[in-house]
Protein backbone atom coordinates (compact mmCIF):
# COMPACT_ATOMS: atom_id res chain seq x y z
CA UNK A 1 0.00 0.00 0.00
CA UNK A 2 1.98 2.92 -1.29
CA UNK A 3 0.85 6.46 -0.83
CA UNK A 4 2.26 8.85 -3.37
CA UNK A 5 3.28 11.70 -1.04
CA UNK A 6 4.90 13.54 -3.90
CA UNK A 7 1.51 13.71 -5.60
CA UNK A 8 -0.07 15.13 -2.46
CA UNK A 9 2.57 17.80 -2.10
CA UNK A 10 2.22 18.68 -5.76
CA UNK A 11 -1.56 18.86 -5.64
CA UNK A 12 -1.59 21.09 -2.55
CA UNK A 13 1.04 23.30 -4.15
CA UNK A 14 -1.08 23.55 -7.29
CA UNK A 15 -4.23 24.36 -5.33
CA UNK A 16 -2.46 27.05 -3.27
CA UNK A 17 -0.85 28.72 -6.29
CA UNK A 18 -4.09 28.64 -8.28
CA UNK A 19 -6.17 30.01 -5.38
CA UNK A 20 -3.67 32.82 -4.81
CA UNK A 21 -3.64 33.81 -8.47
CA UNK A 22 -7.43 33.61 -8.59
CA UNK A 23 -7.62 36.11 -5.71
CA UNK A 24 -5.37 38.54 -7.59
CA UNK A 25 -7.12 38.06 -10.93
CA UNK A 26 -10.58 37.33 -9.57
CA UNK A 27 -11.04 40.36 -7.31
CA UNK A 28 -10.77 43.03 -10.03
CA UNK A 29 -12.75 40.88 -12.45
CA UNK A 30 -15.50 40.31 -9.88
CA UNK A 31 -15.48 44.02 -8.98
CA UNK A 32 -15.95 44.90 -12.61
CA UNK A 33 -18.77 42.36 -12.99
CA UNK A 34 -20.48 43.65 -9.83
CA UNK A 35 -20.25 47.37 -10.56
CA UNK A 36 -19.80 47.86 -14.30
CA UNK A 37 -22.71 49.27 -16.29
CA UNK A 38 -21.39 48.18 -19.68
CA UNK A 39 -24.05 46.80 -21.96
CA UNK A 40 -21.94 43.79 -22.95
CA UNK A 41 -21.26 42.80 -19.37
CA UNK A 42 -23.47 39.73 -19.73
CA UNK A 43 -21.04 38.38 -22.34
CA UNK A 44 -18.18 38.50 -19.84
CA UNK A 45 -20.38 36.89 -17.21
CA UNK A 46 -21.27 34.06 -19.57
CA UNK A 47 -17.62 33.61 -20.50
CA UNK A 48 -16.56 33.43 -16.85
CA UNK A 49 -19.29 30.88 -16.09
CA UNK A 50 -18.39 28.70 -19.09
CA UNK A 51 -16.01 26.32 -17.24
CA UNK A 52 -18.91 25.30 -14.97
CA UNK A 53 -20.81 23.74 -17.85
CA UNK A 54 -17.94 22.73 -20.15
CA UNK A 55 -16.67 19.19 -19.64
CA UNK A 56 -13.12 19.36 -18.28
CA UNK A 57 -11.99 17.30 -21.25
CA UNK A 58 -13.15 20.05 -23.62
CA UNK A 59 -11.33 22.65 -21.59
CA UNK A 60 -8.26 20.43 -21.38
CA UNK A 61 -8.34 19.77 -25.10
CA UNK A 62 -8.48 23.50 -25.91
CA UNK A 63 -5.71 24.25 -23.44
CA UNK A 64 -3.57 21.49 -24.95
CA UNK A 65 -4.10 22.78 -28.46
CA UNK A 66 -3.52 26.38 -27.35
CA UNK A 67 -0.27 25.46 -25.62
CA UNK A 68 0.98 23.33 -28.51
CA UNK A 69 3.41 24.49 -31.17
CA UNK A 70 0.57 24.67 -33.71
CA UNK A 71 -0.94 27.69 -31.96
CA UNK A 72 0.48 31.24 -31.95
CA UNK A 73 0.43 31.29 -28.14
CA UNK A 74 2.38 28.03 -27.92
CA UNK A 75 4.90 29.19 -30.52
CA UNK A 76 5.40 32.51 -28.76
CA UNK A 77 5.97 30.84 -25.42
CA UNK A 78 8.38 28.35 -26.98
CA UNK A 79 10.36 31.09 -28.67
CA UNK A 80 10.49 33.04 -25.43
CA UNK A 81 11.33 30.27 -22.93
CA UNK A 82 12.68 27.49 -25.16
CA UNK A 83 10.24 24.86 -23.95
CA UNK A 84 6.58 24.01 -24.31
CA UNK A 85 3.97 24.73 -21.66
CA UNK A 86 2.11 21.44 -21.78
CA UNK A 87 3.38 18.79 -19.37
CA UNK A 88 4.76 21.44 -17.00
CA UNK A 89 3.58 22.72 -13.64
CA UNK A 90 3.01 26.15 -15.21
CA UNK A 91 0.82 24.51 -17.84
CA UNK A 92 -1.26 22.88 -15.10
CA UNK A 93 -1.57 26.21 -13.30
CA UNK A 94 -2.89 27.88 -16.48
CA UNK A 95 -5.39 25.09 -17.09
CA UNK A 96 -6.52 25.11 -13.45
CA UNK A 97 -6.98 28.89 -13.35
CA UNK A 98 -9.37 28.68 -16.29
CA UNK A 99 -11.07 25.64 -14.80
CA UNK A 100 -11.61 27.15 -11.33
CA UNK A 101 -12.17 30.77 -12.39
CA UNK A 102 -15.98 30.82 -11.98
CA UNK A 103 -15.74 29.13 -8.59
CA UNK A 104 -13.79 32.12 -7.28
CA UNK A 105 -15.25 34.97 -9.33
CA UNK A 106 -18.93 34.17 -8.91
CA UNK A 107 -18.98 34.20 -5.07
CA UNK A 108 -16.73 37.30 -5.15
CA UNK A 109 -19.06 39.15 -7.51
CA UNK A 110 -22.20 38.05 -5.68
CA UNK A 111 -20.90 39.35 -2.37
CA UNK A 112 -19.69 42.62 -3.94
CA UNK A 113 -23.15 43.16 -5.41
CA UNK A 114 -24.78 42.73 -2.03
CA UNK A 115 -22.80 45.60 -0.50
CA UNK A 116 -25.10 48.56 0.17
CA UNK A 117 -24.37 51.18 -2.52
CA UNK A 118 -25.17 53.99 -0.07
CA UNK A 119 -22.10 53.08 1.94
CA UNK A 120 -19.96 53.38 -1.17
CA UNK A 121 -21.48 56.78 -1.91
CA UNK A 122 -20.92 57.86 1.69
CA UNK A 123 -17.30 56.75 1.54
CA UNK A 124 -16.81 58.69 -1.69
CA UNK A 125 -18.39 61.86 -0.32
CA UNK A 126 -16.04 61.62 2.67
CA UNK A 127 -13.19 61.85 0.18
CA UNK A 128 -12.00 58.24 0.07
CA UNK A 129 -10.48 57.03 -3.20
CA UNK A 130 -12.20 54.10 -4.94
CA UNK A 131 -9.27 51.87 -3.94
CA UNK A 132 -9.56 52.92 -0.30
CA UNK A 133 -13.33 52.39 -0.41
CA UNK A 134 -12.74 48.96 -1.90
CA UNK A 135 -10.39 47.82 0.84
CA UNK A 136 -12.09 49.61 3.77
CA UNK A 137 -15.78 49.10 2.85
CA UNK A 138 -16.32 46.55 0.09
CA UNK A 139 -13.87 43.85 1.19
CA UNK A 140 -14.80 43.82 4.90
CA UNK A 141 -18.50 43.70 4.07
CA UNK A 142 -18.17 40.85 1.59
CA UNK A 143 -15.64 38.78 3.44
CA UNK A 144 -17.89 35.71 3.60
CA UNK A 145 -18.14 35.65 -0.20
CA UNK A 146 -14.40 36.03 -0.52
CA UNK A 147 -13.77 33.16 1.88
CA UNK A 148 -16.27 30.99 0.05
CA UNK A 149 -14.69 31.84 -3.32
CA UNK A 150 -11.17 30.99 -2.18
CA UNK A 151 -12.32 27.78 -0.48
CA UNK A 152 -14.23 26.69 -3.57
CA UNK A 153 -11.34 27.48 -5.91
CA UNK A 154 -8.96 25.58 -3.67
CA UNK A 155 -11.21 22.54 -3.32
CA UNK A 156 -12.08 22.53 -7.01
CA UNK A 157 -8.40 22.55 -7.97
CA UNK A 158 -7.60 19.80 -5.46
CA UNK A 159 -10.15 17.56 -7.12
CA UNK A 160 -9.38 18.48 -10.71
CA UNK A 161 -8.97 15.51 -13.03
CA UNK A 162 -10.01 15.94 -16.64
CA UNK A 163 -7.91 18.98 -17.45
CA UNK A 164 -4.82 17.48 -15.80
CA UNK A 165 -5.36 14.23 -17.68
CA UNK A 166 -5.47 16.13 -20.97
CA UNK A 167 -2.52 18.48 -20.51
CA UNK A 168 -0.45 16.94 -17.72
CA UNK A 169 1.33 13.98 -19.26
CA UNK A 170 1.44 12.19 -15.89
CA UNK A 171 5.00 13.13 -14.90
CA UNK A 172 5.85 12.16 -11.30
CA UNK A 173 6.56 15.24 -9.20
CA UNK A 174 5.64 17.64 -12.00
CA UNK A 175 2.14 16.92 -13.22
CA UNK A 176 1.03 13.71 -11.52
CA UNK A 177 -1.60 15.03 -9.13
CA UNK A 178 -3.41 12.94 -6.54
CA UNK A 179 -6.48 12.42 -8.70
CA UNK A 180 -4.30 11.14 -11.57
CA UNK A 181 -2.32 8.98 -9.15
CA UNK A 182 -5.51 7.43 -7.81
CA UNK A 183 -6.78 6.84 -11.34
CA UNK A 184 -3.52 5.08 -12.24
CA UNK A 185 -3.70 2.86 -9.19
CA UNK A 186 -7.29 1.88 -10.00
CA UNK A 187 -6.41 1.17 -13.65
CA UNK A 188 -3.55 -1.03 -12.48
CA UNK A 189 -5.95 -2.79 -10.03
CA UNK A 190 -3.92 -1.63 -7.01
CA UNK A 191 -7.06 -1.03 -5.00
CA UNK A 192 -5.26 -0.84 -1.64
CA UNK A 193 -3.14 2.12 -2.74
CA UNK A 194 -6.06 3.76 -4.50
CA UNK A 195 -8.15 3.38 -1.37
CA UNK A 196 -5.49 4.80 0.92
CA UNK A 197 -4.87 7.83 -1.31
CA UNK A 198 -8.56 8.46 -1.89
CA UNK A 199 -9.29 8.34 1.82
CA UNK A 200 -6.40 10.65 2.60
CA UNK A 201 -7.61 13.14 -0.02
CA UNK A 202 -11.11 12.99 1.38
CA UNK A 203 -9.94 13.58 4.94
CA UNK A 204 -7.62 16.39 3.89
CA UNK A 205 -10.26 18.22 1.83
CA UNK A 206 -12.83 17.81 4.57
CA UNK A 207 -10.31 19.16 7.08
CA UNK A 208 -9.49 22.21 4.97
CA UNK A 209 -13.13 23.02 4.33
CA UNK A 210 -14.04 22.51 7.99
CA UNK A 211 -11.25 24.84 9.00
CA UNK A 212 -12.27 27.51 6.49
CA UNK A 213 -15.97 27.41 7.33
CA UNK A 214 -15.23 27.12 11.06
CA UNK A 215 -13.02 30.21 11.04
CA UNK A 216 -15.54 31.95 8.86
CA UNK A 217 -18.29 31.24 11.38
CA UNK A 218 -16.20 32.75 14.14
CA UNK A 219 -15.45 35.92 12.18
CA UNK A 220 -19.12 36.20 11.27
CA UNK A 221 -20.04 35.89 14.92
CA UNK A 222 -17.42 38.51 15.78
CA UNK A 223 -18.83 40.83 13.13
CA UNK A 224 -22.34 40.44 14.51
CA UNK A 225 -21.16 41.28 18.01
CA UNK A 226 -19.33 44.35 16.71
CA UNK A 227 -22.40 45.49 14.86
CA UNK A 228 -24.60 45.07 17.93
CA UNK A 229 -22.18 47.07 20.04
CA UNK A 230 -22.11 49.71 17.32
CA UNK A 231 -25.92 49.76 17.15
CA UNK A 232 -26.15 50.60 20.84
CA UNK A 233 -24.58 53.86 19.98
CA UNK A 234 -21.65 55.73 21.45
CA UNK A 235 -21.08 55.07 25.14
CA UNK A 236 -21.86 58.13 27.20
CA UNK B 1 -60.85 16.70 -9.21
CA UNK B 2 -58.49 19.60 -9.31
CA UNK B 3 -56.22 20.14 -12.22
CA UNK B 4 -53.21 19.50 -10.04
CA UNK B 5 -54.43 16.09 -8.95
CA UNK B 6 -55.27 15.13 -12.48
CA UNK B 7 -51.81 16.15 -13.56
CA UNK B 8 -50.09 14.31 -10.76
CA UNK B 9 -52.08 11.15 -11.41
CA UNK B 10 -51.20 11.36 -15.07
CA UNK B 11 -47.58 11.75 -14.12
CA UNK B 12 -47.67 8.73 -11.83
CA UNK B 13 -49.40 6.66 -14.51
CA UNK B 14 -46.72 7.71 -16.97
CA UNK B 15 -43.91 6.81 -14.61
CA UNK B 16 -45.43 3.41 -13.95
CA UNK B 17 -46.17 2.63 -17.58
CA UNK B 18 -43.21 4.24 -19.31
CA UNK B 19 -40.61 1.58 -18.45
CA UNK B 20 -43.02 -1.10 -19.69
CA UNK B 21 -43.52 0.78 -22.94
CA UNK B 22 -39.84 1.09 -23.67
CA UNK B 23 -38.96 -2.59 -23.24
CA UNK B 24 -40.21 -3.99 -26.55
CA UNK B 25 -38.36 -1.28 -28.45
CA UNK B 26 -35.09 -2.18 -26.72
CA UNK B 27 -35.62 -5.85 -27.51
CA UNK B 28 -36.19 -5.34 -31.20
CA UNK B 29 -32.75 -3.72 -31.53
CA UNK B 30 -31.06 -6.43 -29.54
CA UNK B 31 -28.77 -7.67 -32.29
CA UNK B 32 -25.72 -5.91 -31.00
CA UNK B 33 -22.46 -6.71 -29.29
CA UNK B 34 -20.27 -4.56 -27.12
CA UNK B 35 -16.60 -4.67 -27.94
CA UNK B 36 -13.85 -3.24 -25.74
CA UNK B 37 -10.63 -2.83 -27.67
CA UNK B 38 -7.08 -1.62 -27.18
CA UNK B 39 -6.47 1.94 -28.35
CA UNK B 40 -4.19 0.87 -31.20
CA UNK B 41 -7.22 -0.69 -32.90
CA UNK B 42 -9.20 2.54 -32.94
CA UNK B 43 -9.13 2.93 -36.72
CA UNK B 44 -8.71 -0.65 -37.90
CA UNK B 45 -11.50 -2.16 -35.85
CA UNK B 46 -13.93 0.55 -36.93
CA UNK B 47 -13.47 -0.60 -40.50
CA UNK B 48 -13.84 -4.25 -39.54
CA UNK B 49 -16.95 -3.51 -37.49
CA UNK B 50 -18.56 -1.44 -40.26
CA UNK B 51 -18.00 -4.31 -42.70
CA UNK B 52 -19.38 -6.83 -40.29
CA UNK B 53 -22.46 -4.73 -39.58
CA UNK B 54 -23.21 -4.37 -43.26
CA UNK B 55 -22.97 -8.10 -43.73
CA UNK B 56 -24.83 -9.44 -40.70
CA UNK B 57 -26.95 -6.60 -39.39
CA UNK B 58 -25.41 -7.08 -35.96
CA UNK B 59 -24.41 -3.72 -34.53
CA UNK B 60 -20.87 -3.72 -33.16
CA UNK B 61 -20.47 -1.12 -30.44
CA UNK B 62 -16.85 -0.20 -29.91
CA UNK B 63 -15.12 1.36 -26.96
CA UNK B 64 -11.39 1.99 -26.91
CA UNK B 65 -8.90 2.45 -24.12
CA UNK B 66 -5.69 1.20 -22.60
CA UNK B 67 -5.82 -2.59 -22.33
CA UNK B 68 -5.15 -2.47 -18.59
CA UNK B 69 -7.89 0.10 -18.05
CA UNK B 70 -10.40 -1.98 -20.03
CA UNK B 71 -9.41 -5.13 -18.13
CA UNK B 72 -10.08 -3.36 -14.88
CA UNK B 73 -13.48 -2.21 -16.16
CA UNK B 74 -14.41 -5.74 -17.25
CA UNK B 75 -13.32 -7.12 -13.88
CA UNK B 76 -15.79 -4.71 -12.34
CA UNK B 77 -18.65 -5.85 -14.49
CA UNK B 78 -18.53 -3.59 -17.55
CA UNK B 79 -21.10 -4.84 -20.09
CA UNK B 80 -18.63 -6.20 -22.63
CA UNK B 81 -19.00 -9.22 -24.92
CA UNK B 82 -15.60 -9.30 -26.62
CA UNK B 83 -12.28 -7.89 -25.44
CA UNK B 84 -9.42 -7.12 -27.83
CA UNK B 85 -6.26 -6.54 -25.85
CA UNK B 86 -2.93 -5.19 -27.07
CA UNK B 87 -1.17 -8.05 -25.32
CA UNK B 88 -1.85 -11.59 -24.15
CA UNK B 89 -1.44 -11.00 -20.42
CA UNK B 90 -4.59 -9.01 -19.78
CA UNK B 91 -6.89 -11.60 -21.43
CA UNK B 92 -5.08 -14.27 -19.39
CA UNK B 93 -5.73 -12.25 -16.23
CA UNK B 94 -9.43 -12.21 -17.05
CA UNK B 95 -9.40 -15.95 -17.76
CA UNK B 96 -7.63 -16.62 -14.47
CA UNK B 97 -10.26 -14.55 -12.66
CA UNK B 98 -13.11 -16.41 -14.36
CA UNK B 99 -14.27 -13.31 -16.24
CA UNK B 100 -13.31 -14.64 -19.67
CA UNK B 101 -13.55 -17.97 -21.46
CA UNK B 102 -10.05 -19.45 -21.81
CA UNK B 103 -11.07 -21.65 -24.74
CA UNK B 104 -11.77 -18.57 -26.88
CA UNK B 105 -8.38 -16.84 -26.46
CA UNK B 106 -7.03 -16.08 -29.92
CA UNK B 107 -4.00 -14.15 -31.08
CA UNK B 108 -5.54 -11.96 -33.75
CA UNK B 109 -2.60 -9.74 -34.60
CA UNK B 110 0.88 -8.63 -33.72
CA UNK B 111 1.28 -4.90 -33.19
CA UNK B 112 4.26 -2.81 -34.16
CA UNK B 113 5.80 0.10 -32.33
CA UNK B 114 6.91 3.15 -34.28
CA UNK B 115 8.70 6.36 -33.39
CA UNK B 116 6.52 9.12 -34.75
CA UNK B 117 7.28 12.81 -35.32
CA UNK B 118 5.08 15.57 -36.79
CA UNK B 119 5.25 16.03 -40.56
CA UNK B 120 6.94 19.44 -40.29
CA UNK B 121 9.48 18.31 -37.72
CA UNK B 122 13.14 18.95 -38.61
CA UNK B 123 14.01 15.50 -37.25
CA UNK B 124 15.05 12.93 -39.84
CA UNK B 125 13.36 10.07 -38.09
CA UNK B 126 13.13 7.81 -41.15
CA UNK B 127 16.92 7.51 -41.41
CA UNK B 128 18.23 8.26 -37.95
CA UNK B 129 15.67 6.31 -35.96
CA UNK B 130 16.16 6.40 -32.22
CA UNK B 131 19.05 8.86 -32.48
CA UNK B 132 16.67 11.74 -33.20
CA UNK B 133 15.55 11.53 -29.57
CA UNK B 134 18.97 12.88 -28.50
CA UNK B 135 18.42 16.02 -30.56
CA UNK B 136 18.21 19.06 -28.24
CA UNK B 137 14.99 20.19 -29.92
CA UNK B 138 13.25 17.12 -28.49
CA UNK B 139 11.95 18.35 -25.14
CA UNK B 140 9.13 15.91 -24.62
CA UNK B 141 8.68 12.34 -25.82
CA UNK B 142 5.22 10.87 -25.39
CA UNK B 143 4.61 7.22 -24.61
CA UNK B 144 1.54 5.35 -23.41
CA UNK B 145 1.36 4.79 -19.67
CA UNK B 146 3.40 1.59 -19.14
CA UNK B 147 1.41 0.86 -16.00
CA UNK B 148 -1.62 -0.21 -17.96
CA UNK B 149 -0.82 0.10 -21.68
CA UNK B 150 1.18 -2.61 -23.49
CA UNK B 151 2.52 -0.09 -26.03
CA UNK B 152 3.88 1.93 -23.14
CA UNK B 153 5.73 -1.13 -21.89
CA UNK B 154 7.06 -1.77 -25.39
CA UNK B 155 8.31 1.83 -25.59
CA UNK B 156 10.05 1.56 -22.23
CA UNK B 157 11.67 -1.70 -23.33
CA UNK B 158 12.84 -0.16 -26.61
CA UNK B 159 14.40 2.85 -24.84
CA UNK B 160 16.20 0.45 -22.55
CA UNK B 161 17.33 -1.69 -25.46
CA UNK B 162 19.06 1.31 -27.02
CA UNK B 163 20.48 2.43 -23.69
CA UNK B 164 18.46 5.66 -23.73
CA UNK B 165 16.29 5.21 -20.61
CA UNK B 166 18.63 7.11 -18.30
CA UNK B 167 19.29 9.94 -20.73
CA UNK B 168 15.70 10.48 -21.77
CA UNK B 169 13.75 9.48 -18.65
CA UNK B 170 13.08 13.09 -17.74
CA UNK B 171 11.63 13.91 -21.14
CA UNK B 172 8.96 11.23 -21.11
CA UNK B 173 5.33 12.20 -20.82
CA UNK B 174 2.64 9.58 -20.37
CA UNK B 175 -0.55 9.39 -22.37
CA UNK B 176 -3.49 7.60 -20.79
CA UNK B 177 -3.27 5.16 -23.69
CA UNK B 178 -1.37 4.93 -26.96
CA UNK B 179 -3.93 7.12 -28.77
CA UNK B 180 -3.32 9.96 -26.34
CA UNK B 181 0.43 9.51 -26.79
CA UNK B 182 -0.15 10.04 -30.52
CA UNK B 183 -2.39 13.01 -29.85
CA UNK B 184 0.30 14.70 -27.73
CA UNK B 185 2.58 14.60 -30.78
CA UNK B 186 -0.13 15.58 -33.24
CA UNK B 187 -1.07 18.66 -31.20
CA UNK B 188 2.57 19.74 -31.23
CA UNK B 189 3.11 19.41 -27.49
CA UNK B 190 5.54 16.52 -27.69
CA UNK B 191 8.22 16.55 -30.39
CA UNK B 192 8.24 12.78 -30.78
CA UNK B 193 6.28 9.84 -29.50
CA UNK B 194 6.13 6.07 -29.47
CA UNK B 195 2.83 5.07 -31.03
CA UNK B 196 1.30 2.09 -32.78
CA UNK B 197 2.09 1.61 -36.45
CA UNK B 198 -1.69 1.43 -36.77
CA UNK B 199 -1.87 5.10 -35.76
CA UNK B 200 0.82 6.16 -38.19
CA UNK B 201 -0.94 4.31 -41.00
CA UNK B 202 -4.51 5.39 -40.19
CA UNK B 203 -6.15 7.45 -42.96
CA UNK B 204 -6.82 10.31 -40.55
CA UNK B 205 -3.11 10.60 -39.78
CA UNK B 206 -1.89 10.72 -43.37
CA UNK B 207 0.25 13.79 -44.00
CA UNK B 208 0.43 14.56 -40.29
CA UNK B 209 3.52 12.66 -39.32
CA UNK B 210 6.57 10.64 -40.33
CA UNK B 211 7.75 7.51 -38.60
CA UNK B 212 10.41 4.90 -38.08
CA UNK B 213 9.42 1.32 -37.30
CA UNK B 214 11.21 0.22 -34.14
CA UNK B 215 12.95 -3.10 -34.94
CA UNK B 216 11.20 -6.11 -33.44
CA UNK B 217 14.24 -7.19 -31.40
CA UNK B 218 14.08 -3.97 -29.34
CA UNK B 219 10.98 -4.97 -27.37
CA UNK B 220 9.02 -8.12 -26.51
CA UNK B 221 6.52 -8.88 -29.30
CA UNK B 222 3.19 -7.12 -29.05
CA UNK B 223 1.14 -10.27 -29.43
CA UNK B 224 -2.45 -9.15 -29.24
CA UNK B 225 -5.15 -11.46 -27.91
CA UNK B 226 -8.93 -11.42 -28.13
CA UNK B 227 -11.20 -13.26 -25.74
CA UNK B 228 -14.93 -13.71 -25.12
CA UNK B 229 -16.19 -12.40 -21.80
CA UNK B 230 -17.99 -14.91 -19.56
CA UNK B 231 -20.85 -12.69 -18.42
CA UNK B 232 -21.58 -11.64 -22.01
CA UNK B 233 -25.30 -11.12 -22.58
CA UNK B 234 -24.90 -11.94 -26.30
CA UNK B 235 -22.69 -15.04 -26.41
CA UNK B 236 -23.78 -16.31 -29.86
CA UNK B 237 -23.37 -13.00 -31.64
CA UNK B 238 -20.05 -12.45 -29.88
CA UNK B 239 -18.75 -15.87 -30.94
CA UNK B 240 -19.84 -15.20 -34.51
CA UNK B 241 -17.91 -11.91 -34.53
CA UNK B 242 -14.83 -13.65 -33.16
CA UNK B 243 -15.22 -16.22 -35.98
CA UNK B 244 -15.20 -13.37 -38.48
CA UNK B 245 -11.97 -12.02 -36.94
CA UNK B 246 -10.29 -15.32 -37.82
CA UNK B 247 -11.10 -15.04 -41.51
CA UNK B 248 -8.50 -13.98 -44.04
CA UNK B 249 -10.68 -11.02 -44.92
CA UNK B 250 -10.58 -9.53 -41.41
CA UNK B 251 -6.87 -10.29 -41.12
CA UNK B 252 -6.35 -8.44 -44.40
CA UNK B 253 -8.09 -5.35 -43.04
CA UNK B 254 -5.87 -5.39 -39.95
CA UNK B 255 -2.78 -5.78 -42.14
CA UNK B 256 -3.68 -2.62 -43.99
CA UNK B 257 -3.32 -0.82 -40.67
CA UNK B 258 0.13 -2.18 -40.05
CA UNK B 259 -0.71 -5.21 -37.94
CA UNK B 260 1.16 -8.40 -38.69
CA UNK B 261 -1.08 -11.40 -39.11
CA UNK B 262 -0.59 -14.00 -36.43
CA UNK B 263 1.95 -16.59 -37.41
CA UNK B 264 0.05 -19.82 -37.16
CA UNK B 265 3.22 -21.88 -37.06
CA UNK B 266 3.62 -21.48 -33.32
CA UNK B 267 0.59 -22.04 -31.19
CA UNK B 268 -0.46 -20.19 -28.11
CA UNK B 269 -0.68 -21.51 -24.59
Amino acid sequence: MAIDWQAFRLTIELAVVVSAILVVVGLPLAYWIAFSRRRWKFLVEALVALPIVLPPTVLGFYVLVALGSRSPLGRWWQAWTGHTLAFTFTGLVIGSILYSLPFAVQPFAASFSSVDRKLLAASATLGASPLRTFFRIVVPLSVHGLVAGVALAFAHTMGEFGVVLMVGGNIPGVTRTVSIGIYDQVQASNYASANAMALLLLVFCFGVLTLVYGLHRRTLHQATVNREVWAMGPVK
Amino acid sequence: MTKFRLLSRGLIAFLVLAPGLSIPRAESADREINVAAAADLSSALQEVAANYEKRTGVVVKLSFGASGALTQQIQNGAPVDVFFSADMDYPRQLIAGGQADGATLYRYAVGQLVLWVPQDSPLDVEHKGMDVLLDPSVKKISIANPQHAPYGRAAVAALKHYGLSEKLGERLVLGENVSQAAQFVESGNAQAGFVALAHAMAPAMQGKGRYWVVPAEAYPPLDQGVVLISHSPHPEDAAAFLGFMKTEEAAGMLRRYGFTSPDLKYKLK
